[in-house]
């Protein structure tokens, strides 16, 4: 099987494996691909690539995965991304996942193809059915047996079955992986094997167990079981690609990059990449600005300084020196919608401009629906912005009527309490998409507060074609602001934040 | 491609495997994908970037690296405000100033020419790191650690070595490495590398290992650990990895960790135990708190609110 395991052309049957072209060409869809998916591959990354793969044994396909991507992927960020595009384009060669049925059940573990299904440790007794033939009772008692012991092998064989007989899988219907994974799971109780297992080393402790084993059981299973996961997405994705081919399917997977996730249409599992993502941007821009402050040496000559230096000079003024400056710090206000439309967007904001609060004299956050209520204190005295963040969701006093947005009145509450405070130093930066519902704007208080403030920013999550369309009247209040931004993805965020310092 | 140009030289490894055991020989306990970035960058003759997570064993691979191939290994530790001076190379001003004074005293026949060609040669010139790796005529590794931390204008410094292996100084030339040493470049990521310097370099990302490698770095570390406890102890350091925590705990938090329950004669860990000690893996008060909590707890059917391990139904 070895020597077919990167067979540069899946359906030309042998042929010579290391066929130069043929994996050239090959490299090169799968270069354009990741170029597709965002990925900045340059052309001298490209040829190192092909440099790289002359050196790796062509049958050991992790480390042509490792050569590849030491040589194309040069940001952690991006790694999944990657590993989507050679999955899709790299997983058809190998004999070991092979889709024809016969060359499957021959590479089937010993134990697995003639294991008693009740008994899953691997006698081998007379029953040498094959797969099909086993009942689904029978095929829950043998994933619940792999799980149990962490057994890779039976894992990936039952990851296949249950693939196989539940996903019902329909040649050429353009539907996406997460279909079949939905159907797949739906008839595999995992989380009722979940409490099975417990229940199972429970019993099996000689003495009852501590929370903290209990624990840690729990979790190696629970690790079992997303091992046991991935291996059914990728199962599907393999059959996928076989039915549909390789540029088809890595264009369905396409998925955006951490920092080009669209905040206001982001699925849960991209919310936890993107959160992910949160933590090292928000170090990083810390870093950068506080460097930015320290290196920005362009103040005004220090004409004191430099004549008493020129008098090592015999009085010529040889050295110049210069004023340290000290930018002003910006007092931020932050006023955002976080009804549910844009409360992913406001989120992310108020994390991140709290977690670089030190770069800024004073942050204050203020959080409204169609109510408006000051979140500060949330973030005051906690290390946790996470937990800040979470109780802004749940514990502001936000609503006034009916919890529909309502800026006009927001904003009028806000300059009743707190419009005195905002003052020259101020830079107020106002979340939102503006959509109103039809409210009046109230937009005077904008022009108000900018005749006091430093600057008024507004940042819109949505893209800006659909300004001012419907009921979204950020134009009317983009007239009073210094500048309004569209604020979809993390990248646009990082952008505004250096802006601002 | 420039590899061309570039002096020939053996290979220093045969294969991915062979790293990988000859490095498990110094007791460095490397993955699929380490040993095979490291076979790479031999073979291609590419300097290595490594990024990851404070603590998960960057600057050791270096070292490691450096004592399986019998290599001196030269380290340059990145700093903000790092020169020229202080990384390639320096011309040692005193000495020539004592020498264009010494040419004074003779009589008038040294020329100032041959005082010039004089003062700018070798004998004047004090090498640092970058200089001292390229010169060297035995085996080298060279460690640039930390380089996230010099400013974005000073990377500029090292592309001519990374990818040509020289160094040119205006006075004396071109100056051309006389093998290629292996080049390990450690990145904390506090900031994003310019383009120039990662296209350079082959990519490796070290990231916390998985259970089981954790534990034979454990047992491979600590001496007197029983296997029993560096499985526990693997396994709860992972428990705590999934939390969401300010820090989480280093490889090398969880090898002091070990190292304090052998020496408390700990052969079990148990709660008390686990929350008594978690502040040698956690240094944050918010951290540890939330771990003691989440391990304290009654996990009967629970479901941790942004565990990423959690299962979705």
């Amino acid at each position: 099987m070895s020597d077919t395991v990167i067979d540069p052309v899946a359906d030309d049957d042998g042929g010579d494996p290391v066929a130069g072209d043929a994996l050239v060409d090959l490299l090169n869809g799968f270069i354009v691909e990741l170029r597709e998916a965002g990925l900045p591959v340059s052309l001298t990354e490209h040829l190192d690539a092909m440099e790289a793969v002359r050196f790796i044994p062509l049958d050991d396909r992790s480390a042509f995965k490792y050569a590849l991507a030491a040589t194309l992927v040069k940001n952690h960020a991006h790694w999944r991304a990657f590993e989507t595009v050679f999955e899709v384009y790299f997983s058809l060669r190998g004999a070991e996942y092979a889709i024809d049925p016969d060359a499957e059940l021959a590479e089937l573990p010993e134990d697995v193809e003639s294991g008693d299904a009740r008994d899953g440790a691997g006698q081998a007794p007379a029953n040498a059915g094959s797969g099909e033939a086993l009942t689904p009772e029978e095929l829950a008692q043998m994933l619940y047996q792999a799980l149990l012991q962490g057994d890779d092998a039976m894992m990936r064989a039952m990851a296949r079955q249950a693939v196989r007989r539940y996903a019902g899988m329909e040649p050429g219907r353009p539907v996406g992986g997460t279909y079949y994974l939905y159907r797949t799971m739906r008839n595999l109780d995992l989380d009722g094997m979940l409490e099975q297992m417990m229940q199972q080393s429970r019993e099996d402790a000689p003495e009852p167990l501590t929370p903290l084993e209990e624990r840690l059981e729990h979790d190696e299973y629970e690790n079992r079981i997303n091992q046991f996961k991935q291996e059914v997405e990728a199962e599907i994705r393999r059959r996928l690609v076989a039915d549909r081919g390789v540029e088809a399917m890595a264009k369905t997977l396409r998925k955006p990059l951490p920092e080009d996730i669209d905040f206001m249409h982001a699925s849960r599992k991209e919310m936890i990449s993107l959160r992910k993502a949160l933590q090292p941007l928000t170090r990083r821009l810390a870093v950068r600005l506080a460097r930015k402050r320290r290196h920005g040496r362009k103040g005004p000559l220090d004409f004191r300084n430099t004549v008493r230096h020129s008098l090592s000079y015999g009085g010529v003024p040889a050295e110049p020196k210069f004023r340290y400056p000290r930018p002003a710090k910006p007092e931020i206000f932050v006023i955002a919608d976080i009804s549910g439309s844009v409360a992913a967007f406001a989120r992310f904001t108020l994390h991140l401009v709290h977690a670089i609060a030190s770069q800024f004299s004073r942050v204050r956050s203020f959080v409204f629906i169609d109510g408006i209520d000051e979140v500060t204190r949330f973030f005051e005295g906690t290390e946790d912005i996470v937990e800040a963040v979470h109780r802004v969701n749940t514990e502001a006093d936000v609503v006034w009527v009916d919890g529909h947005s309502d800026y006009g009145h927001a904003f009028e509450v806000f300059w009743q309490k707190w419009g005195t405070e905002v003052g020259p130093k101020t830079t107020v930066i106002i979340l939102g998409d503006a959509r109103n519902n039809y409210h009046a704007s109230q937009s005077w208080v904008i022009k108000e507060i900018r005749h006091r403030a430093r600057h008024v920013y507004w940042l819109n999550p949505e893209p800006r074609a659909y300004w001012d369309t419907g009921d979204s009247i950020v134009g009317e209040y983009g007239v009073h602001c210094d500048g309004t931004f569209e604020c979809r993805n993390l990248r646009q965020l990082e952008g505004f934040v250096d802006h601002l310092v | 491609m420039t590899s061309d140009a570039l002096p020939e030289h053996d290979p220093r490894f045969d294969s991915v495997d062979a790293v990988r055991d000859r490095l498990r020989s110094v007791d460095y306990l490397s993955d699929e994908g380490i040993a095979g970035i490291v076979y790479l960058a031999d073979r291609l003759g590419k300097p290595i970037l490594v990024e990851g997570p404070a603590g998960t064993g960057k600057t050791q691979l270096a070292k490691s690296v450096a004592e399986i191939t019998g290599a001196r290994l030269i380290r340059l530790q990145c700093y903000e405000g790092l020169d020229e001076s202080k990384a390639l190379y320096e011309w040692n001003y005193k000495k020539q100033l004592l020498r264009i004074q010494a040419s004074r005293n003779e009589a008038d026949s040294a020329s100032w020419d041959d005082i010039e060609d004089d003062i700018f040669s070798d004998e004047f010139l004090l090498t640092r790191p970058l200089l001292e790796a390229i010169r060297a005529e035995d085996p080298v590794v060279l460690l640039i650690d930390e380089v996230d931390r010099v400013e974005v204008e000073t990377e500029a410094l090292l592309l001519e070595i990374l990818s040509d292996y020289q160094v040119s100084i205006p006075e004396l030339g071109t100056i051309t490495a006389r093998q290629i040493p292996l080049v390990f470049l450690t990145s904390n990521n506090t900031r994003e590398l310019s383009e120039a310097l990662k296209r350079r370099c082959l990519y490796l990302h070290v990231d916390y290992p998985d259970m089981e490698r954790e534990k034979e770095i454990v047992l491979t570390k600590v001496p007197g650990v029983s296997e029993t406890l560096a499985d526990e102890i693997a396994r709860i350091v992972r428990s705590i990895r999934q939390l969401e925590l300010k820090k989480s705990p280093s490889v090398s938090e969880t090898i002091d960790w070990a190292r304090t329950l052998v020496l408390l004669g700990v052969d079990h860990v148990d709660t008390e135990t686990a929350v008594a000690t978690t502040n040698i893996l956690l240094k944050y008060q918010s951290d540890i708190a939330k771990a003691t909590k989440e391990l304290t707890a009654e996990p009967a059917g629970v479901k941790r609110p942004g565990a990423p391990g959690a299962p979705a139904r």
